[in-house]
């Protein structure tokens, strides 16, 4: 065997490891299932109550996929069925661009946050067509409200996310995970972003205050209202996911994903990436629970002018104070 | 923009019981609402007249799974005043001191689900875990948490031990700090304020032309309490405010009854510290005669009116309930109008509705009113008629 062939063998091993396994498919399944035992075990705990077992996520997960099979017969069978999948898979795809062990994720080039902010928007376009296509009057009301919505969110959260990214003078995550240690000071230039970043998630994932969608006294469950079986098991497993690469993408632009913060250690392995990351990505999730556990859901209309008159002003501010920091060569 | 017709209920997520709202929409907004009830009726003042006047107790206590007392208690005052009798002193108060726990229990309730409607699962976790105190104090005295079987026809069937008013009192400390803490959440919350203040708005003039009572005109600035108006039970000699607030929202009503906590705590304090000695229950004939009464309590959800007909028999001859969600159902169509179509829930439980209480019978009748009604003659011959056409006997 030529030496060259091993190594390109070692290489293809290498990423069929990190995109299946660890830390892959595979692993994102898994964390995002603890990760949905945690938000509801914390939640129950703050409300005084028991709250599931550990292992009941992957019990639902396994008793959904076992249910008949229903399509509601005045439903796009196709539009139906492919919602779902679409979702899970654009927030797989994104997970991979995140720096989890390492600098970069499994493929990184100028603009991957650019691409990761794209794919995730498409669960929120899957849920829109999901409750559209299915024929239910609730789950069209609801899939209206998602598509409402979406502006609302997802320009503070862009603009948010771009700030830390305007200093560095990169679309490139590689280069802004380290921003910390070469501009110490940047972390409290951008704490108003982390901040709206954080509201803005938790519009996106659809959680209190901002469960318009799914208001339950409301709309009953809004799009995933005629969901069963084995497709909601997907859309839950996506909601779940998001939250993790959600929250990911947020520890990596603000908090320095699995880097050291303020400092450099050398050699940084990959197994201590690995634990920094998943502990700054719990940090984030328990600021989500706790924001969600605090408050009353609002109305569609008090969101939209929430967004239009705080959320964007100050993330545009945040990103005038990006500019000239940058510009000014403050830092 | 066209408006749009949407039901809401019978079947809804939102309504715990099955009524119709049917409610026109411009783009969001409400425009008209027309409710219709008769979904949930159960024939109990029917009943009733089938039933002695002891067994009627128990019939009468289910009419509300929350505020049970109240209507048993109406029941046993009305057959007491056409005895002409009066109860013991020690029993009043032991009447009196269930009345002010169901009404802390149900205000708690109240509380937990209006939390509920607008998402605030957490508010609703804490209250009813708050509320099971109260519910352990009716246990401990009663026997029973929710139908406390407590009265008699002549007083009350279970003493207040010296041991267990000392723990009313404790019970009283622990919700007197609980509720401190709901007030300020409530009025402090900025998502509960943005979802209760300046929704669900009931005029003073509209709540007394529509008749409203209880809670739901107090937040309308109308001062208007049975237990101070027209005392019954202990209430003569029991110190207590009635409290009204005029932001005539949704919010106001929530102050109303978070206050009025306060106040049940308040007398409850009191009974425990005065209660008189003494018998707890006398003897009374079992034929009831014949005669006419008609009583009202302060149940928590407002005024609670019952008439009772005896002939001289063993059985009531007629019995009349009017339960205060009937009366502040016509409130609501009021407080919908300009609303947002997300604010039903939380204005229809502003009333705290207790549907199955409520319900009539609804007698609609053939004719350009109702062009899909048959009356049953009609059907029969019609049905005749068409098998006798196809030739089939």
């Amino acid at each position: 065997m030529v030496r060259g062939e091993g190594v390109e063998i070692m290489d293809l091993l290498y990423s069929l490891l990190y995109l299946l396994v660890f830390p892959g498919i595979v692993f994102l399944f898994f964390f995002s299932l603890f990760v949905q035992y945690l938000d509801r075990k914390v939640y129950a705990r703050i409300q005084r109550r028991v709250g599931p077992p550990f292992l009941q996520p992957l019990a639902d997960i396994v008793k959904l996929a076992s249910k008949e099979d229903v399509v509601p017969s005045n439903a796009d069978r196709l539009m139906f069925t492919v919602a779902p999948l679409v979702g899970l898979a654009a927030i797989f795809a994104a997970f991979m661009y995140l720096p989890i062990v390492s600098v970069t994720g499994l493929h990184s080039f100028e603009g991957d946050l650019i691409v990761i902010l794209y794919l995730l928007t498409i669960p929120t376009l899957a849920m829109f067509l999901g409750g559209w296509y299915s024929g239910n009057a609730f789950g069209q009301r609801g899939g209206m409200r998602v598509a409402s919505l979406l502006f609302s969110y997802e320009i503070p959260f862009f603009l948010a996310l771009l700030s830390p990214a305007l200093i560095e003078g990169s679309w490139q995550m590689g280069t802004i995970v380290t921003r910390t240690t070469t501009h110490p000071l940047a972390i409290l230039v951008t704490l108003l972003g982390f901040g709206i970043a954080l509201i803005a998630l938790q519009g996106k994932l659809e959680r209190l205050p901002f469960d318009i969608p799914e208001a339950e006294t409301e709309i009953v469950a809004g799009p995933l209202v005629e969901y069963s079986g084995r497709r909601l098991a997907l859309f839950r497993l996506a909601r779940d996911a998001e939250m993790v690469v959600g929250s990911g993408l947020i520890v990596a632009v603000f908090l320095d994903g699995p880097m050291p913060m303020l400092i450099t250690v050398q050699p940084w392995s990959w197994v201590w990436g690995a634990l920094m990351f998943l502990l700054k990505t719990l940090f984030v999730i328990l600021l989500l629970i706790l924001m969600k556990s605090a408050v009353a859901r609002i109305r569609t209309d008090q969101m939209i002018s929430l967004a239009y008159k705080w959320l964007i002003p100050l993330a545009l501010v945040q990103m005038l104070i990006a500019i000239l920091v940058r510009f000014m060569g403050w830092l | 923009m066209a408006h749009v017709k949407i039901p809401i209920g019978p079947q809804h997520p939102a309504l715990k019981e099955p009524e119709n709202f049917t409610i026109v929409l411009d783009g969001e907004r409400i425009v008209d609402v027309d409710i219709r009830i008769g979904y949930t009726h159960r024939g109990i003042e029917k009943l009733m007249e089938t039933r002695t006047y002891t067994q009627n107790l128990y019939l009468v206590e289910r009419i509300c799974g929350i505020c049970s007392y109240a209507h048993v208690c109406n029941f046993t005052q009305n057959v007491e005043e056409i005895l002409g009798i009066s109860i013991p002193k020690r029993a009043e108060y032991i009447r009196t001191l269930f009345y002010e726990l169901e009404r802390l229990h149900s205000h708690y309730l109240w509380l937990g689900v209006a939390g509920h409607e607008i998402g605030f699962d957490t508010l609703f976790m804490y209250t009813w875990q708050d509320r099971e105190v109260v519910q352990d104090l009716l246990e401990m005295i009663s026997g029973n948490r929710v139908n406390y079987a407590m009265n008699a026809i002549g007083g009350v069937r279970r003493d207040v031990s010296d041991e267990q008013k000392k723990k009313v009192l404790e019970g009283m400390d622990y919700l007197e700090k609980r509720t401190q803490y709901y007030k300020e959440v409530a009025l402090n919350e900025q998502t509960i304020l943005a979802r209760a203040e300046g929704v669900g708005i009931l005029k003073p003039e509209v709540a007394k032309r529509l008749a409203a009572v209880g809670p739901t005109a107090r937040a309308s600035g109308i001062n208007v309490d049975i237990r101070r108006d027209d005392p019954y039970a202990s209430y003569q000699e029991t110190p207590f405010e009635v409290i009204t607030t005029d932001t005539c929202d949704v919010l106001g009503r929530v102050v109303v009854r978070v206050l009025e906590i306060f106040e049940s705590i308040k007398i409850i304090r009191y009974l425990m510290e005065h209660l008189p000695a003494g018998e707890i229950t006398m003897k009374v004939p079992r034929k009831i005669p014949e005669g006419e009464a008609i009583n009202h309590v302060e149940a928590p959800r407002g005024e609670d009116i019952h008439y009772l007909r005896s002939n001289g028999t063993e059985k009531p001859e007629r019995y009349k309930i009017r339960t205060p969600t009937l009366a502040n159902l016509p409130s609501i169509a009021e407080m919908l109008k300009n609303s947002y179509l997300a604010d039903v829930p939380i204005v229809v439980a502003a009333i705290d509705p207790c549907m199955g209480c409520m319900d009539r019978v609804l007698l609609l009748k053939e004719g350009k009113d109702h062009p899909e009604l048959i009356e049953w003659e009609r059907l029969r011959a019609y049905a005749m008629k068409w098998y006798a056409e196809k030739g089939w006997k």
